[in-house]
């Protein structure tokens, strides 16, 4: 069964990020390499939490998809899983622990508070932790099921593995130029 | 029980100590001027009122005066509860601290700094509790907008490692 991402229109790419033929077969294998070898760091700042612990333990079983073994350290992770409510006091907290993750990374908002601020709307409560760092699955539900995550998280497995993944993300200082422009 | 305690209290603090009555829960409660609270809860303490389980504050506005400092007090040896209601004007929104009776009394004091802007004399940390310093406004006062949002706070004004001081990117 397919579903929306896999009917959705092809979008142009740009054309720094156009791969020739055998950047594509790395790129591929990157992809499939990383969607399968997902390291989460969960940042569990609220009820969310519950649901978060059922969904990594073994009924759910999060490790059939590669993303079983959290690393509470912010350079070993993969995946930023913000699961609960962001209040503003808390925010450059998560903005710091984003800045601190190494690329390639990716965000997962876990359930309704961290996607939209849920029904905290009020004066101490970010209003989605898309203010704060580019999220890239939304995972509604207060709380989501563990189902509804694992949904989330075979989401974020095809967003990767569409991605086109480097070698080398970033850009050796000699061959980036001079600084003037 | 506690209709005794407030009754020995009126008695022995006239005029500092009156309007004393019977509370919905059975607790038996009294109003106290503001500046004789410290005197009062000192006077408790050493009846037994060991514990200030909780001291919030409350804000009727349009009413003179305008907030109301409320001290639910008890009693581990006589299994008593009481409460204490002090008015204070808005003009004049300092009450005395009694975190010198009870030390537990400090981060209430603290909250009520923070959600109504009454300051305590006599803190030992005059901080606020639950917001952040550079939050404008006190927000459970009845008179702060219901939508009223605030900026979204910068790096900088993040909490900062306290053993190895402020991080490589607050330093630019």
């Amino acid at each position: 069964m397919d579903s929306d991402l896999d009917t959705l229109p092809v979008i142009a790419t740009r054309r720094e990020e156009a791969l020739t033929g055998l950047q594509k077969v790395v790129s591929n294998t990157l992809g499939w390499g990383r969607k399968w070898s997902i390291f989460p760091y969960p940042f569990v700042t609220a009820c969310c939490g519950m649901e978060y612990m059922a969904m990594s333990m073994n009924r759910y079983d999060l490790d059939r998809f590669g993303a079983a073994f959290p690393r509470f350290s912010p350079r070993q992770a993969d995946l930023l899983l913000i699961v609960g409510t962001i209040n503003i006091k808390q925010a450059p907290v998560l903005r710091r622990i984003y800045d601190q993750m190494a690329d390639p990374k990716w965000v997962l908002a876990f359930g309704a508070c961290a996607s939209s601020g849920g029904f905290y709307d009020n004066y101490a409560v970010v209003q989605g932790a898309d203010r704060i760092v580019p999220v890239d699955v939304y995972v509604p539900g207060c709380p989501p099921r563990p189902e509804q995550v694992i949904d989330g998280i075979m989401m974020l497995q095809k967003k990767i593995q569409n991605q086109p993944q480097k070698l080398m993300d970033w850009q050796p200082a000699a061959a980036a130029g001079p600084a003037e422009r | 029980m506690s209709k005794a305690v407030i009754d020995a209290l009126v008695a022995r603090f006239p005029g500092a100590v009156h309007d004393a009555y019977q509370g919905v829960g059975g607790d038996a409660a009294a109003f106290v001027e503001k500046g004789s609270i410290v005197e009062v809860a000192t006077s408790l303490k050493a009846d037994g009122f060991d514990l200030a389980p909780y001291i919030t504050a409350v804000d009727y506005l349009g009413q003179e005066p305008r907030f109301e400092v409320v001290y639910n007090l008890y009693s581990t040896r006589l299994n008593t509860r009481i409460r204490l209601r002090v008015k204070v004007a808005e003009s004049d929104p300092v009450v005395p601290s009694v975190t010198g009776v009870w030390r537990g009394a400090d981060w209430f004091e603290r909250y009520c700094l923070d959600m109504y802007g009454l300051t305590f004399t006599g803190h030992p940390d005059p901080r606020r509790l639950f917001m952040y310093e550079s939050f404008v406004g006190h927000p459970l006062r009845k008179d702060y907008p219901l939508r009223g949002r605030q900026p979204i706070l910068g790096e900088c004004e993040g909490p900062q490692d306290s053993i190895r001081g402020p991080g490589p990117a607050t330093r630019s």
